[in-house]
């Protein structure tokens, strides 16, 4: 366990770092991902050494972000004032992903099996 | 009642009723009552009726809103695991979740300004496709609420869970690949545990949308914004 800590921590530490050096606008969560991917295909960190902490951390992902969503009340009158654009955006967008992603899957994997 | 206050004692109040909610969304077995939003709402009750600041309550939530990172860091784990399956298909499953990013951040910001909403709101909105805690990193790098991105994640996932599918057959997506993909790219965790519901190859490539448009939201979001008029 203090090894799959050190790891993920030092994957996170590293992203961290990055970010405050270079000023980069990408969170220190998604560089650490990223490095955590490249050593474990680079074989330097072993499947096993990160397998039961970063199991349970994803299979517990919904309950990390409970304590930030409860934060929402300090925003009710936001929300309410711009419930109309919230709500229409977020599903006209939505509907607009899924489709476009799937339409341009189709369409490029067509195009390249026709070669 | 001063009580109510301690740390330790809210932690604990989070971790039953997440359990609760979860133990009522497997007997009901209802997608609508996603724990987390279940959760989130009758925390909200709890501390309105007992009149406990969110101030108070956030020193114990931390606790528990520290492990959000790592946790982004474990999704690694995945990643690699399906490294192979990017690389048989790299350009149309590449293409399609940078169309789909971009449509996803483009028209949500673009319907939400023309309906008058503000940056601040606009901000919090754009990364509403990918999964939570990539959506409130990002929205956090950017001067957002994260709570506001939070619930309207949750939402997204919902809306693509319940009805995703169906705006596939009307919108002629018919591959089982392209579905999946686009499940996971529009709707992340939630989207891709309905589509796993319906075959572990859905959920693969669900979980592959998932992630892939998860990075690249991050990357892309930050630079995206400016160019639509959205100050960060």
């Amino acid at each position: 366990m203090v090894r799959q800590c050190a790891i993920l921590f030092g994957c996170l530490g590293a992203g961290e770092l990055l970010v405050f050096l270079t000023g980069i606008k990408l969170p220190s969560s998604i560089i650490g991902m990223l490095l955590l991917t490249l050593l474990l295909k680079l074989g330097w960190v072993k499947l096993e050494w990160v397998k039961g902490l970063s199991d349970f951390l994803i299979a517990n992902l919904g309950f990390f972000f409970v304590p930030p969503g409860v934060a929402l009340m300090l925003y009710f009158d936001i929300i309410a004032a711009q419930f109309v654009p919230i709500v229409l955006a977020t599903v006209v967008s939505t509907a607009l992903v899924l489709v476009v992603t799937g339409w341009t899957h189709q369409w490029v994997r067509g195009k390249s099996a026709k070669k | 009642m001063e009580f109510l206050k301690n740390q330790y004692f809210l932690i604990f109040i989070t971790f039953a009723l997440f359990f609760g909610a979860k133990l009522l969304q497997k007997r009901s077995g209802w997608v609508v009552l996603n724990p987390i939003l279940v959760t989130i709402a009758m925390l909200i009750l709890f501390l309105s009726v007992t009149g406990i600041p969110y101030s108070d309550y956030e020193k114990g939530g931390m606790m528990i809103d520290f492990w959000l990172k790592p946790a982004v860091v474990a999704l690694g784990v995945p990643l690699y695991l399906q490294l192979e399956q990017i690389k048989k298909q790299l350009l149309p499953i590449f293409l399609s979740q940078l169309v789909g990013c971009l449509v996803g951040i483009v028209s949500v910001v673009l319907v939400a300004k023309w309906l008058g909403a503000t940056n601040e709101v606009i901000v919090s909105l754009a990364p509403k496709s990918v999964t939570t805690p990539i959506a409130m990193e990002v929205t956090r790098g950017l001067g957002g609420i994260p709570s506001l991105t939070a619930a309207v994640v949750v939402c997204v996932g919902l809306l693509g869970a319940v009805f995703g599918f169906k705006v596939l057959m009307v919108g002629k997506v018919k591959s089982p690949i392209a579905q999946g993909l686009s499940m996971g790219t529009a709707s992340h965790a939630v989207g891709t545990s309905a589509a796993m519901e319906r075959s572990q190859k859905y959920g693969a490539y669900a979980s592959l949308g998932l992630t892939l448009n998860g990075i690249l939201t991050a990357i892309i979001t930050p630079y995206l914004l400016p160019l639509l008029g959205i100050g960060g």
